[in-house]
């Protein structure tokens, strides 16, 4: 067996590895689309962005790499290791393998909030600002209902309140979508509620970087806490814990990378569900070792999805088709073969 | 050590037990005995700080528990849980560091130190050679004693057991209250509940027998655990003595011709 001083380096090792093979799948996913471009064209136009000069290649080359392809794959990047986090957060914040970000009703709020957004006829970033505020309230409703409950589980009562208040958020949905108009406004709602990344834009990635850099604080900080706060409320707190500080500082940092990627991209369904699994397979249950991996493989796989869905078909697929028809079927195979994960 | 005065506690307004007052010195195990739903989890739920007392009070070292903060409980009086199914595959070595939480700071990792004492804790129960195991994937013996290594790695003056023996298999159950009578020899204050009389007379210096959320017996088991107290508890007919060869007093309920 590895003694942990070995571990350790075995890990930088993975993380080194992680980061180079997400760095060749950006690559290609610049390279890959309709207009194909190659990769000494990619690393030219990227070398002149940085540093502020003219690159020596085709204008449209750029245009397609500095303003359509590289936002888009930065916000992929951002969206896939946000949603993987956030769930692997919550997994073993609710002791729970099948919670995904969405546990306490982000997406729906969120989706409410857009949705309102889209009927009021509101320009694209009032509609991303009130997903992500519809986002923040629908979390913030079940967390005050949960922490009022007393005498119960709190982690419990937080996923009950959960299920209760995303009921309510999910009639508004259906009210709105009634009452939209359906040649105009509901294809758009439709089309948001599977999720996309064809519209971001650069001002987009800026936009959700800062929330998504405060989220990520807490879980990076907390990332031994995490652990113990897997043995459940009562254990955590007879071993000098104060869970619900703790608590509350992770469903911060998860909800807010949540709200913030849901903003710009819509409902992107099972990255947060099936990813943590996949990377507790890889390096286990040690919160230490799941975040990075999490992070990466959440980046990696959402690259991988937005580029199918923009390059296999004529038109666009929406990424929440394509991650549940990867995904779900990967779930399944995970639940026969796979033991590790959890038991 | 640990005391309860007049101790009543329950849930809010629900009143489990009351009138309760015991006092648990170093080196003693202490025995909570009583039938389900006399009140033994809710009461240990209430001598960790889990749960306020409903009156009365709870004493640790002679400070009232509810005025030491949760971290100063933790470095004093440690909870083993009932042997369970973890959810994540932790190593054996990674669940006995968690007992060192209070030692981490909130945004830290455990240190060197940290884990030679966790390699202590481990090694002192013979634990050591599982470090590397899931435990996940260990024995129900294994995970009690993975379980009492996390809270030895609390540093803890007082162990307070929930049914140490409840779901192991016979050799285990032996095993772990060896390790119960050990710790205690070496300075350990133990309270910990169980449904066995046997395991009352083989481990406990004093056993505290808990009927309808009173205290029904206190004092060495020899004494107050008799017949007509297990009749009173549990509604069953036993005898009670000491086998030939047998070094403690054992009890072998009589079925009546109805049961």
């Amino acid at each position: 067996m590895k003694n942990a001083a070995d571990s350790d380096r075995g890990n930088w090792k993975l993380v080194v590895f992680g980061i180079l093979g997400v760095a060749v799948l950006a690559m290609a996913s610049m390279a890959i689309g309709k207009y194909s471009v190659p990769p000494s064209a990619i690393l030219r136009v990227l070398f002149a962005g940085l540093t502020g000069g003219q690159p020596d290649v085709d204008p449209i080359q750029q245009t397609v790499i500095w303003n359509v392809r590289l936002p888009r794959v930065i916000a992929g990047l951002l969206i896939g290791a946000a949603l993987a986090a956030a769930g692997a957060t919550y997994q073993g914040l609710f002791r729970n393998p099948l919670v995904s970000p969405d546990i306490l009703g982000v997406s729906a709020g969120a989706s409410l909030g857009a949705v309102l957004a889209i009927f009021l006829k509101m320009p694209v970033p009032v509609i991303q600002l009130m997903s992500f505020c519809g986002g923040l309230l629908a979390v913030a409703a079940v967390y005050g209902v949960g922490t009022a409950v007393r005498g119960r589980d709190p982690v419990l009562t937080l996923v009950l309140a959960g299920v209760a208040i995303g009921a309510i958020v999910g009639a508004g949905i259906s009210l709105v979508k009634i009452l939209a108009d359906p040649y105009d406004q509901l294809p758009a709602i439709t089309y948001w509620l599977l999720g996309s990344l064809t519209a971001v834009t650069r001002a987009d990635v800026g936009s959700i970087l800062p929330a998504i850099v405060i989220g990520l604080l807490p879980l990076a900080a907390l990332r031994w806490r995490m652990n113990v706060m897997t043995l459940g409320d009562e254990e955590a707190q007879t071993l000098g814990v104060d869970t619900r500080l703790t608590r509350l500082a992770l469903i911060f940092g998860a909800t807010l990378i949540t709200a913030a990627s849901v903003s710009i991209a819509g409902i992107v369904g099972w990255v947060g569900l099936v990813i943590p699994h996949v990377a507790r397979l890889l390096v286990g249950p040690d919160f230490r070792r799941l975040l990075p991996a999490a992070l990466l493989l959440g980046g990696g796989y959402m690259l991988i999805v937005d580029t199918l869905a923009r390059s296999v078909a004529l038109t666009e697929i929406p990424l929440g088709i394509l991650t549940a028809v990867v995904g779900a079927p990967f779930f399944l195979w995970l639940l026969a073969y796979g033991k590790r994960g959890w038991s | 050590m640990l005391e309860l005065r007049d101790l009543a506690f329950g849930y809010g307004t629900s009143r489990v037990g009351t009138g309760v007052s015991l006092t648990l010195r170093p080196g003693e195990v202490l025995a909570l005995l009583g039938p389900n739903g006399a009140g033994k989890t809710t009461l240990f739920k209430t001598m960790l700080g889990l749960l306020a007392p409903l009156g009365g009070e709870v004493l640790l070292d002679a400070a009232p528990l509810e005025t030491l903060d949760r971290k100063e409980r933790a470095r004093r009086i440690a909870y083993v849980p009932q042997a369970h199914a973890a959810l994540f595959p932790f190593t054996v070595r990674d669940v006995v560091l968690m007992g060192r939480a209070v030692q981490v700071a909130p945004f830290s990792a455990p240190g060197r130190n940290d884990r030679e004492v966790a390699a202590a804790a481990l090694e002192r129960l013979g634990m050591a050679h599982l470090s590397d195991r899931p435990y996940t994937e260990i024995s129900g013996g294994e995970r009690q004693m993975t379980l009492i290594a996390r809270a030895l790695a609390q540093q803890p003056k007082v162990l307070v057991m929930d049914e140490p023996t409840a779901s192991l298999d016979y050799g285990n159950q032996m095993r772990v209250l060896g390790h119960v009578r050990r710790l205690a020899r070496e300075g350990m204050a133990v309270v910990l509940s169980t449904h066995n009389p046997d395991h009352v007379f083989m481990v406990a210096d004093r056993v505290a027998m808990l009927h309808e959320g009173r205290l029904a017996g206190l004092g060495p088991p020899a004494d107050v655990l008799t017949v007509e107290r297990v009749k009173q508890l549990y509604n069953i007919d036993v005898v009670m003595g000491v086998l030939p060869g047998g070094s403690s007093k054992v009890c072998s309920p009589r079925l009546g011709p109805g049961d």
